[in-house]
């Protein structure tokens, strides 16, 4: 069942990722929460005179790293530990993808629309600059992403973190059924 | 040394640990979080939860996936944290582990909202896109620069925000 290079099942993948939290308190107080990571890079690279970004951003450094580990373990499994099967889709998102032209569908991601000619093209430019934007943005707003909110935040039972949470997914539920669509047209 | 009354305020506005190690560690004590986020890197690429696909289909209900994972994963997080606080146990270096209350603000909707349109979009959290890059799709770079750059204009912006 669990063989090592299909996908795994999400109540597998789940408890991994939910043990990253006792795992980063236990190896040192850290609390789980990666978007943190991007406010790092901007106090490290560009404070400007920003009070935000004024702060001992080498105490964090732990965080860099775990986010350097991030990269590490994505391509140690996409070279090692995958199969070069086609992802299974549901067959009503097959459909609408096809709609826009989105038929190719051999990895986890579609080539067509992340390749280099998509990303210079005004629907890259929403999709990749725009939507990053937004990430970046909303989450250093929300204080924190599906990490420190979702995760952290909900393991700690903080119900700020529960309306986060909720906004995450009332805004994605409005992008994907609704705008995405259009965005997709283009 | 413990954080200025200053510095701990801007800290504590995130989800940065304001709890800090009285001890001083060498670099290479940071290896360790490395092999976490490794570990974290390959369940994601492995669960698929790094696919645009995937969060596609759970922001359209066709598939329980990634509710299964984020559920799974909030469970695991809520039974560990009341251990370690039923237990006491300390970190490895002997110092209490310790929790902080977020405070409200209307950063969370607001924030939250826009995260989830980025998120839609991208098909991607600040996680996945690390793991998407190390997987080879480069031109994700594009987009965590952008999140780079939106996380600056919020800091720049954020006296001037609604919170």
């Amino acid at each position: 069942m669990l063989h090592i290079t299909q996908p795994w099942p999400w109540y597998v993948a789940g408890v991994v990722a939910g043990l990253t939290v006792p795992a980063l308190l236990l190896l040192g107080n850290k609390h789980f929460g990666i978007s943190a990571n991007l406010r790092h890079v901007c106090a490290a690279c560009i404070p400007g005179r920003v009070r935000f970004f004024d702060y001992n951003w080498k105490k964090e450094m732990w965080n860099l790293f775990f986010a350097a580990g991030i990269i590490v373990g994505g391509y140690l499994a996409s070279q090692y530990l995958s199969t070069s099967d086609p992802v299974v889709l549901h067959p009503d998102l097959k459909k609408e993808l096809a709609l826009y032209g989105i038929t190719e569908h051999a990895g986890l991601l579609p080539k067509q629309l992340f390749s280099l000619e998509t990303l210079f093209s005004l629907k890259g430019f929403l999709l990749f600059i725009v939507g990053g934007f937004l990430v970046g943005f909303g989450a250093r707003y929300a204080g924190g992403c599906t990490s420190g909110h979702a995760i952290m935040g909900l393991s700690t039972l903080q119900w700020p973190s529960l309306v986060a949470t909720i906004s995450f997914m009332i805004g994605g539920l409005i992008m994907a059924n609704i705008v995405l669509p259009l965005i997709l047209s283009l | 040394m413990p954080p200025s009354a200053a510095e701990y305020q801007n800290r504590t506005l995130d989800t940065m640990c304001v709890n800090e190690s009285t001890l001083t560690h060498k670099w290479y004590h940071n290896l360790k979080y490395l092999a976490v986020g490794i570990i974290f890197g390959i369940t994601f690429v492995k669960a698929e939860i790094i696919s645009w696909y995937r969060i596609q289909e759970m922001f359209r209900f066709q598939s329980f996936h990634m509710y299964g994972v984020i559920g799974t994963a909030v469970l695991t997080g809520i039974v560990s944290v009341w251990l370690i606080k039923r237990t006491g146990v300390k970190t490895i270096y002997g110092e209490r582990i310790e929790f902080h209350d977020k405070k409200f603000n209307k950063g969370q909707i607001i924030g939250g909202l826009l995260f989830g349109f980025g998120w839609a979009i991208t098909g991607a959290c600040p996680g996945p896109l690390f793991a998407q890059i190390g997987a080879g799709t480069l031109v994700v770079a594009a987009t965590l620069l952008s999140a780079i750059a939106g996380t600056w204009v919020y800091g720049y912006f954020r006296d001037r925000l609604p919170h």
